[in-house]
């Protein structure tokens, strides 16, 4: 395993670039430049000349190192999306962590392996958190929502929180609207009116 | 929502439409699948996605399938054209910058003429010009490639290419790292929205009916899933169809706005299925007939011609074998499928797989299986024409 192997992260969330990094280190690579933003990124990786380019699939500028797959050639010397192509089950790995690698220059495919088995567990790491962490936020957002809703009821109504929370429900129900959609409605309504 | 799962990947754009239709006015129901949607980071994500198995079709651009069966791109699993979803629906932007020059020189923005366009555009560029486009291989890079290369530029080898994914074309013309764009909608109204850039031209205008987006699936998976095949398909044309009648544009519209679809203003979204274009911050507005079109005059029928006129423009750019590359893409058209899966829907059914790409500069009527097929003009503006036999 050669430790002058230069590798380009593309990744904006600093906290998902540590990891990757770190995890790129203990496994035996020194050479990683990371590049948080999209602008100029054609420009930044043909200037640093990487021998592999690891980019997050899940970010739009994929689609710029087409481009530059496309400008090295893309037949006499392809440049390999993620590794070897007869190696379909890391490929797919790679893909379903949400990973793509770019090699920019003739790199042997079989020096790719440990890079990507590394990335990829860590990327799949990361991407559990991100969606927990979403699926939390936007929880915690909704039951704010459905309070405030609830209060409007039961000061418009005099009624109690159960009695505004089952017509919120019962609306909700007869429209085909998730309850947190008729609580937005509601409170952006009352919004107007005050 | 009932029937067997197929699930398709689709890029947040307007001409995504047919999909969203299929799923939510309950197109593919009715046909017995359960359509699920699959929104898509960029285009490469979603050829992977479709190439390894994660998604059965895709929303693509039409030289994506075209680009794989010529060995461009992805891992090398082959894509058939099921159908083409659209026609069109791109516009031509340029920088405000770029706009004030061309405005200076006398240029009248008017939306239409693309060589009086193409021509100002030229005359007030200062060193080399600087396009965006979002794809590497798409109708974009093709119709300005076409258009500039028409009038004098080599393109693309004069041009300063660059791919942006359409969400950042604003941007990227914000950040004055292009001067001009080409992009679906409704990315170029959002760029005139937001200020930095003004609408030069539709894309219609410089080839009217030129193919935008297709329905692509793997070849293996359209031959195992005959039957799924054929109801997506089904669903897809219907879908077509109800969009193509104005009395839907603002249920259409709503639809497309939703959050898990392309999460955007309605407005920005009926400008593209109305053609009332707003072209400048100034609010200046343009009408275009046929700024997009789902349905009519075989708009969905993959003409093998289409291919084959993408296909030996790549050759040309890369120096691949034309004859082979043309043969390459005309056997991705399933035209075959097309008839057998739509005839007794009433679908204009062609007798011809092939046709002369370009020379109809008036409404002409060929033979067909269903009957006599009208095709409507589908000219370039130069009056440029491709014929595959040639």
């Amino acid at each position: 395993m050669s430790e002058t192997l230069s590798i380009i992260v593309i990744e904006t969330d600093r906290d998902r670039t540590r990891v990757i990094v770190d995890s790129l280190r203990d496994a035996g690579f020194s050479d990683i430049q990371v590049i948080p933003e999209i602008a100029g990124l054609a420009r930044r990786i043909s200037e640093s000349n990487p021998d592999l380019v690891l980019v997050d699939m899940a970010s739009p500028s994929r689609d710029m190192l087409e481009e530059m797959a496309l400008a090295s050639g893309p037949l006499e010397r392809p440049v390999a999306m993620f590794v070897d192509r007869s190696d379909g089950s890391l490929t797919k790995a790679a893909i379903e962590a949400g990973i793509s690698a770019y090699v920019v220059d003739g790199l042997k495919p079989s020096r790719i392996g440990s890079i990507l088995d590394a990335a990829v567990t860590r990327f799949h790491m990361m991407h559990r958190m991100r969606v927990e962490l979403e699926t939390t936020r936007r929880a915690l957002e909704e039951r704010k929502l459905i309070d405030r809703a609830k209060g409007l009821i039961m000061k418009a109504r005099g009624v109690d929180e159960d009695a505004a929370y089952a017509l919120l429900r019962k609306t909700a129900m007869d429209q085909g609207r998730r309850v947190a959609d008729v609580a937005q409605a509601l409170v952006t309504a009352a919004g107007l009116l005050t | 929502m009932s029937g067997a799962p197929v699930s398709a990947g689709f890029i947040p754009l307007v001409d995504a439409a047919p999909l969203i239709v299929a799923r939510e006015i309950g197109f593919a129901e009715e046909e017995g699948i359960d359509l699920t949607l699959r929104a898509a980071p960029s285009w490469s994500t979603l050829r992977d996605r479709l190439m390894l198995g994660q998604i059965e079709a895709a929303h693509m651009l039409f030289p994506m399938p075209v680009a794989a069966a010529l060995g461009l791109g992805g891992i090398g699993a082959r894509l058939d054209i099921l159908m083409v979803l659209s026609l069109n629906g791109n516009s031509i932007g340029v920088s405000r910058r770029m706009a004030a020059r061309m405005r200076a020189a006398g240029y009248e923005f008017d939306f239409a003429d693309a060589r009086r366009a193409g021509e100002a555009l030229i005359a007030a560029t200062e060193g080399r010009l600087r396009v965006g486009v979002p794809f590497p291989y798409s109708m974009h890079a093709e119709l300005l490639y076409h258009w500039l290369g028409s009038l004098g530029l080599r393109a693309p080898q004069d041009l300063d290419v660059h791919t942006v994914p359409p969400p950042l074309m604003a941007e990227a013309m914000a950040e004055d790292q292009i001067d001009a764009f080409c992009v679906g909608a409704p990315w170029g109204s959002i760029a005139v929205e937001t200020g930095v850039g003004e609408l030069l031209l539709p894309g219609s205008a410089i080839r009217a009916r030129a193919p935008d987006k297709v329905l692509a699936v793997r070849h293996d998976w359209a031959e195992a899933e005959p039957v799924l095949t054929r109801r997506l398909m089904r669903a897809l044309w219907q879908a077509g169809r109800w969009l193509s009648r104005p009395e839907n544009r603002t249920t259409a519209v709503e639809l497309l706005a939703q959050r898990a679809y392309l999460d955007l203003s309605a407005e920005m979204i009926e400008r593209a299925l109305s053609g009332n274009v707003v072209i400048s911050p100034r609010g200046e507005l343009r009408r275009v007939n046929d700024y997009m079109t789902f349905h009519g005059g075989a708009a969905g029928y993959p003409w093998t011609s289409q291919a084959a006129l993408v296909a030996s423009r790549l050759a040309g750019r890369l120096g691949l074998d034309r004859a082979s590359s043309i043969a390459a893409a005309g056997a991705i058209c399933r035209t075959d499928l097309y008839r057998a899966n739509l005839a007794d829907l009433g679908a204009d059914l062609p007798a011809e797989t092939a046709r002369i790409e370009g020379a109809n500069t008036v409404p002409q009527t060929v033979a067909g299986l269903n009957g006599e097929v009208i095709l409507p003009p589908d000219a370039f503006f130069d009056g440029w024409i491709f014929d595959p036999e040639a």
